[in-house]
């Protein structure tokens, strides 16, 4: 039994108790598991490539060289392939955006003949991935004759029915009376929801957003079964089967690697609370 | 409506018209729904239903890859492919996978949450810390790792000081991706786990202290019951992906099956079929079993939601 301690709402620090020592100590011994792999990648990168393959491996370059770096900007496709990725994602995500929020507000405030039916299929919806479906999928968008271009790549990317049931679930939630007032005063359907709906929204959609450019930058089976074009790749992709198939230059892939990784890293530092947010919010959705 | 009603007492026809109006405005504004849904739902059938109904016409023919001369050969692709032991095979690596990596991503994920729930500074460190790898593309994540697997100079023989052939022997294959996808992905549940303790109401173990609760029976107690429907969630969406690996697999094999077929995935079998052999109509038929075994997972988890819901509480 501890003595009277006012009942305080914030929990205020309590210093380093023998407790929370033990535990940052444990924390900071995961976090070093967690990094290392990435820290070996880093000093990979920086080493020649006769020195990357040195048996037995030793973690700091003896000699410290960008050479994997220049050589990778010179001869590969690197900066197409992070272009491409670029258009790939930001297309995606503005797309996902937009067609997602009209639907999950359609869904959610219209009214319409069959709506409840066509709800069910999007939900069934959810259980098809390029992964399940990919053949088919690859014989529909070349009937389309979308194989090789850009359009092929992201279009079929763009129907997320899990962003519109999260969205849908949100606007949900948004008090009717607000709409009805706008309505009153004579505003159309569009401009109730652009003006009204949209930004009230903006954390919802700002985690929406997040995590598609995130599975969309990431994405590599669906691109990589639609182009086999050199210059059409996006990075996850290039790194993988380009910078894979003529003899594996260990100190090239890990620097590739790295600034695949590198975007959503950076932007992850900066904008940490928001994509925390974003991710826990998207995931919860799904309860 | 103050003015309406104002205006009644002078010309209560036409206030009544506009009081009627108003009304009719405010429902109208929900109606016609058909535009806003109609974008998501041109893409949804062209690239989700299309490619479904097409797999299933697909699934019972004999199409190659050009899609020209296709004959209708009824349930023959179905029943060869469940006399197919490569099928067989395929699907009890991706099961195998799922197996491994499911238990062990949920209690990961949760130990971490709880270390960076309960360590008091430096939260956003622990976070970055352990979800920076989620932000990695899953291929340069798998290089990573064939290259840390890697048996001469590769860091994990190394650093252990053992010699183990992780990707060239069947046994550790399979191991050797189950380890980088834990390393890859635990992230992700780790937040939601994570963004759940935090939802935990604090009273509850005010008062559980209160009545002399050590941790571990806060923990047990308390934290536990309250994380159950985030459990439910972390497994089922984690059985989903399991199920569907594929990319960490072909990339740590340089695309091949790995060790004795060892890590072909069903997935991967599946484009096999389809774009090496150019066998679209069998490679249609398999993945059109594939998507039954996944709706049914996807069922089953609804209903014992559904069914808890009733029973509970």
């Amino acid at each position: 039994m501890t003595t009277a301690a006012p009942p305080v709402r914030t929990r205020p620090r309590r210093g380093w108790t023998p407790g929370q020592i033990v535990l940052t100590l444990l924390g900071t011994a995961v976090s070093v598991v967690f990094l290392a792999p990435l820290a070996w990648a880093l000093f990979t990168s920086l080493k020649s490539e006769t020195e990357a393959v040195e048996v037995p491996p030793h973690w700091l370059p003896k000699d410290w060289t960008g050479q994997a770096w220049s050589a990778m900007f010179e001869n590969g496709n690197i900066t197409n392939w992070f272009v491409n990725s670029l258009v790939v994602s930001v297309c995606v995500t503005t797309i996902v955006l937009l067609v997602a929020a009209l639907a999950g507000y359609g869904f959610a405030r219209t009214e319409f003949r069959g709506k409840g039916l066509l709800m069910g299929v999007v939900m069934a919806g959810l259980m098809v991935s390029p992964a399940v479906l990919g053949v088919p999928l690859f014989t529909t968008v070349q009937q389309m004759g979308m194989v090789d271009t850009y359009w092929g790549m992201i279009l079929p990317q763009c129907a997320p029915a899990a962003m519109v049931y999260i969205l849908y679930k949100f606007f949900q939630g948004i008090p009717r009376e607000l709409e009805e007032a706008a309505f009153i005063d004579g505003a159309g359907r569009w401009r109730v929801f652009f003006t009204i709906i949209v930004p009230l929204s903006r954390p919802s959609l700002a985690a929406v957003g997040i995590f598609t450019f995130i599975s969309s930058w990431n994405n590599f089976l669906w691109p990589y079964m639609v182009t086999n074009n050199p210059d059409l790749m996006t990075m996850p992709n290039g790194i993988a089967t380009v910078m894979n198939s003529y003899g594996i230059q260990w100190a090239q892939l890990m620097a590739g690697g790295l600034m695949a990784g590198l975007p959503l890293i950076v932007v992850f530092v900066f904008f940490q609370r928001q994509i925390v947010a974003g991710v826990a919010h998207t995931g919860l959705a799904g309860q | 409506m103050t003015t309406t009603s104002a205006e009644t007492i002078v010309r209560p026809a036409r206030a009544k018209t506009a009081a009627n109006s108003a009304t009719a405005r405010r429902k109208q504004g929900f109606q016609h729904g058909g535009w806003f849904v109609a974008p998501f739902l041109a893409l949804f059938a062209l690239f989700i239903v299309w490619p479904l109904l097409r797999g299933l016409y697909l699934s019972f023919t004999d199409a190659n890859i050009s899609g020209e001369g296709a004959h209708f050969i009824g349930l023959d692709n179905y029943r060869e492919a469940l006399q197919d032991p490569l099928m067989w095979d395929a699907l009890g690596h991706s099961a195998y996978f799922t197996l491994l990596v499911v238990p062990c991503i949920t209690v990961l994920a949760f130990l971490l949450a709880m270390l960076a729930h309960h360590i008091e500074r430096g939260k956003w460190l622990w976070r970055l810390c352990f979800f920076l790898p989620f932000l990695l593309p899953s291929t340069v994540a798998a290089n990573l790792w064939q290259w840390l697997f890697n048996p001469g100079s590769g860091m994990i023989n190394h650093v252990f000081g053992i010699e183990t052939p992780w990707l060239s022997d069947k046994s550790y294959a399979m191991l050797a991706v189950v380890i980088t996808t834990l390393w890859w992905t635990v992230g992700f549940s780790f937040l939601l786990y994570l963004a759940a303790l935090q939802g935990i109401p604090a009273h509850l173990y005010e008062a559980a202290k209160l009545d002399g609760a050590n941790a571990w029976h806060r923990t047990v107690h308390i934290t536990l019951p309250m994380l159950r429907n985030i459990t439910g969630l972390v497994v089922a969406l984690q059985i989903l992906a399991s199920l569907q690996v594929f990319d960490q697999a072909v990339v740590m094999q340089d695309f091949g099956p790995g060790p004795e077929d060892s890590t072909r995935t069903f997935v991967q079998y599946t484009l096999e079929q389809g774009f090496t052999s150019y066998r679209v109509g069998y490679a249609s038929a398999i993945s059109i079993i594939f998507f039954v075994l996944i709706a049914a997972v996807a069922l089953a988890r609804m209903w014992l939601l559904r069914n808890r819901e009733e029973g509970g509480r």
